[in-house]
């Protein structure tokens, strides 16, 4: 039986997971040129948001067609005030800081998330199993996909719309761009940038609590530590698709992702290969892809090419 | 300027502090090793307290405490007093070296439980033998550590203060290879590790043994463990057409591990060995998961005579956490530690020799009793000479004995 078509689904589904998270590392680095290295930790607190409230808001049993709408909206509130937050507290003190010191308070938020969720969170200590929405999988001829990933597939290019149509047709969305070209010039045009600087945070939270669900439907855990290596993934997507675009961002998750899992498919087969395809190498792969990409179109697949600001 | 101050001001006081900590601690020591019938012996005990693996570290470190309270309210070893004194070593090999040296420096520890995962066992075993602490491992089960990097060819123990209460993998690996292809009649496997000494070791032995008793091996992968997404594997594995998959590693990766393959429509069991033998691989594996089996060493300590006491002290403890896969095996190894240093204070008329550390470490090697596994004792590369193993499969989200047997080779 031919593997590729179901290779390539689950390569896909994997990087629009990626590229979910990836949308909040472009957004806040075109508009703040910060690397906000606790995303990945919003992503987890976004999960970690929606079992709060299937666990303990929601009646025992509630359907999941009744609780995954509510759900959502706990994952989304908890990852906006987690990212919100942030910005308040720990990045915008030092705007105007040398760019090192954000970046290592993004470090340190990022752990502290992850031992504040492992220390006050009910049995966060190890993976704690997700609700799961009931019914079989789904074939389409020699592709199999699962009830969880149903949510991904739908969930993915929703968001990607609602993103397009928010940041080129409202006055909103119309002001982040005019601060991702030039903050200054935008301040006087009377754009109120530290307004849209939060908006940049609860967007790119927003959309890693939908991916945090959507974790959580896949896979049927979630973790303290699930932030980590997910959010360096998506980090690579964004700069893979060229940092700051946010199309970028989900066209460089699904390379990313499709190119780990033909990786971890199909080099073993390769002559000469045998010992560079396992899993454990598909990191690895991806990494390879990223220096190619970059080495050749260094601005990443859909950045452009501007020049350094003076 | 101000804050230049404050920097001195903090630094003075925290170099201040630890100055007091320290010789707080080493006051305690003196006054512990001369006064009569008060002596204080620590028990090191080393396992991942926090973590993914923290369910069966949890296990262990309570297992140990319960040994120690048990011996002081015997009141065991006349005069002495034992503590326990658990670090965390988040399952990391250097973290646990640390941890290592940390016990070493305080001279209260006579012996060291722990630790649970092969590959952190490696970074301490010369820690704890260049100061000649004995160190007691409930789990690692890497055949290495006792019998050195060629134990397949010539057997050489590397480290005379290194024990364990676990047999090894060496006999782990063929003994659930014997049963998948004698008792579940499975011919083809597709074997999965992921590349640490324990999960690469094991699906070693396993292979080897497999292909002796006729089997054929489909396939083989390696997985990351940083990872939860094995949707790539599963896709391989069901279309290797194995009827069978045999996992080296631990719960946290073989759970998921096992839901996504039978998710991607390979309804063939996941056979692993101790290190997935947890309630947790159920939660995690799913419903699917029922066919599952695990290798464990010993026999399940809730079938032995000998571990009743053991699960009813255990209960009224009132620990929080469960005992988990090698609580039986930590009683025993921290028991084993009481049993050294009895000898020890014995032969010395009551009292702790002045080099007791070595002295308890040579106790070791001849230490026999009753145990909560069974028969406790030691051959000569420090290995258990209990050599019981048992098959487990997942009924109802949970592993439950399905045969016990000795390794005959």
């Amino acid at each position: 039986m031919n593997e590729l078509p179901q290779q390539l689904v689950n390569g896909l589904l994997l990087g629009s997971m990626y590229g979910l998270v990836a949308i909040g590392y472009t957004m806040v680095y075109g508009i703040v040129q910060l690397i906000n290295f606790a995303h990945g930790e919003i992503f987890m607190t976004g999960a970690f948001g929606a079992l709060t409230v299937y666990a303990y808001v929601l009646p025992d049993g509630t359907s999941m067609w009744v609780a995954l709408p509510l759900m959502l909206v706990g994952a989304v509130l908890v990852a906006v005030l987690v990212a919100v937050g942030a910005e308040r507290f720990a990045y915008r003190p030092l705007r105007n800081a040398p760019r090192l010191a954000p970046l290592i308070t993004a470090i340190g938020l990022s752990l502290a998330l992850q031992q504040a969720v492992w220390a006050w969170y009910p049995e966060a200590k190890s993976a704690r199993t997700f609700p799961q929405i009931n019914g079989g999988p789904f074939h389409l001829g020699s592709v199999t996909i699962q009830t969880g990933d149903v949510f991904l597939i739908i969930a993915a290019p929703i968001s990607m719309a609602v993103l397009a149509y928010f940041v080129m047709r409202t006055r909103t969305g119309r002001g982040m761009q005019a601060t991702a070209q030039d903050p200054d010039t935008a301040k006087l045009m009377g754009v109120d940038t530290d307004r849209i600087i939060v908006v940049a945070f609860a967007l790119g939270a927003a959309f890693a609590a939908i991916g945090g669900v959507a974790y959580g439907l896949k896979y049927g855990q979630i973790d303290f530590r699930m932030g980590f290596i997910l959010g360096l993934k998506a980090f690579t997507a964004a700069v893979l698709g060229g940092i700051g675009n946010i199309y970028g961002a989900m066209i460089g998750g699904v390379v990313l992702g499709v190119a780990e899992t033909l990786a971890t498919a199909y080099i073993a087969d390769l002559p000469g290969m045998e010992k560079f395809g396992s899993q454990s190498w598909a990191d690895v792969w991806a990494f390879v892809l990223l220096i190619l990409v970059l080495l050749f179109r260094p601005q990443g697949l859909l950045g452009e090419r501007v020049a350094d600001r003076a | 300027m101000r804050q230049r101050s404050l920097i001195a001001i903090t630094a003075a006081l925290a170099a201040g502090a630890l100055t007091l900590t320290a010789c707080g601690s080493r006051d305690s020591g003196d006054k512990g090793s001369s006064g009569n019938g008060g002596t204080t012996v620590t028990i090191g005990v080393d396992a991942p307290l926090t973590g993914d693996l923290s369910a069966m570290g949890l296990g262990i470190k309570n297992s140990a405490d319960l040994a120690v309270k048990n011996a002081n309210k015997q009141n065991y070893v006349k005069g002495i007093t034992f503590k326990i004194e658990a670090l965390d070593d988040q399952k990391q090999p250097s973290q646990g070296q640390q941890n290592a040296t940390k016990l070493v420096a305080d001279s209260n520890v006579l012996g060291v439980v722990g630790p649970l995962n092969s590959s952190v066992a490696e970074s301490m075993q010369k820690v704890f033998d260049d100061a000649k602490l004995v160190e007691v491992s409930p789990a690692n089960t890497g055949p290495a550590l006792t019998q050195g990097a060629d134990w397949q060819t010539k057997k050489v123990r590397p480290y005379k203060s290194y024990f364990r209460t676990a047999t090894t993998d060496a006999i782990q690996g063929p003994f659930a290879a014997q049963y998948v292809y004698n008792d579940a009649k499975k011919k083809k496997v597709f074997v999965i590790d992921d590349k640490k000494t324990y999960g690469a070791g094991l699906a070693g032995t396993f292979t080897e043994e497999f292909k002796k008793l006729g089997g054929t091996v489909v396939g083989t992968e390696h997985i990351n463990p940083d990872t939860t997404d094995f949707s790539a594997v599963a896709t391989k594995v069901k279309n290797s057409g194995a009827d069978v998959v045999y996992y080296g590693g631990e719960y946290p990766q073989a759970g998921p591990l096992s839901k996504q393959i039978k998710a991607a429509g390979a309804k063939i069991p996941l056979v692993g060995g101790d290190g997935i033998n947890d309630a947790t691989y159920g939660k995690l594996a799913g419903p699917e998961a029922t066919g599952d089996l695990a290798t464990s060493v010993g026999a399940p300590v809730e079938s032995l005579p000998s571990a009743k006491q053991f699960v009813a002290d255990y209960k009224a403890a009132g620990y929080k956490d469960e005992y988990s896969a090698y609580g039986g095996y930590s009683y025993d190894s921290a028991w084993a530690i009481i049993e050294a240093v009895k000898k020890v204070v014995e032969d010395n008329g009551g009292k702790l020799p002045s080099d007791a550390r070595a002295k308890v470490t040579a106790a070791m090697q001849n230490v026999s009793f009753d145990g909560v596994t069974g028969k406790v004792s030691f051959d000569e590369f420090g290995d258990a000479t209990n050599k019981q193993l048992t098959v487990y499969a997942v009924k109802n989200g949970a592993f439950t004995a399905v045969k016990s047997g000795t390794f005959t080779g």
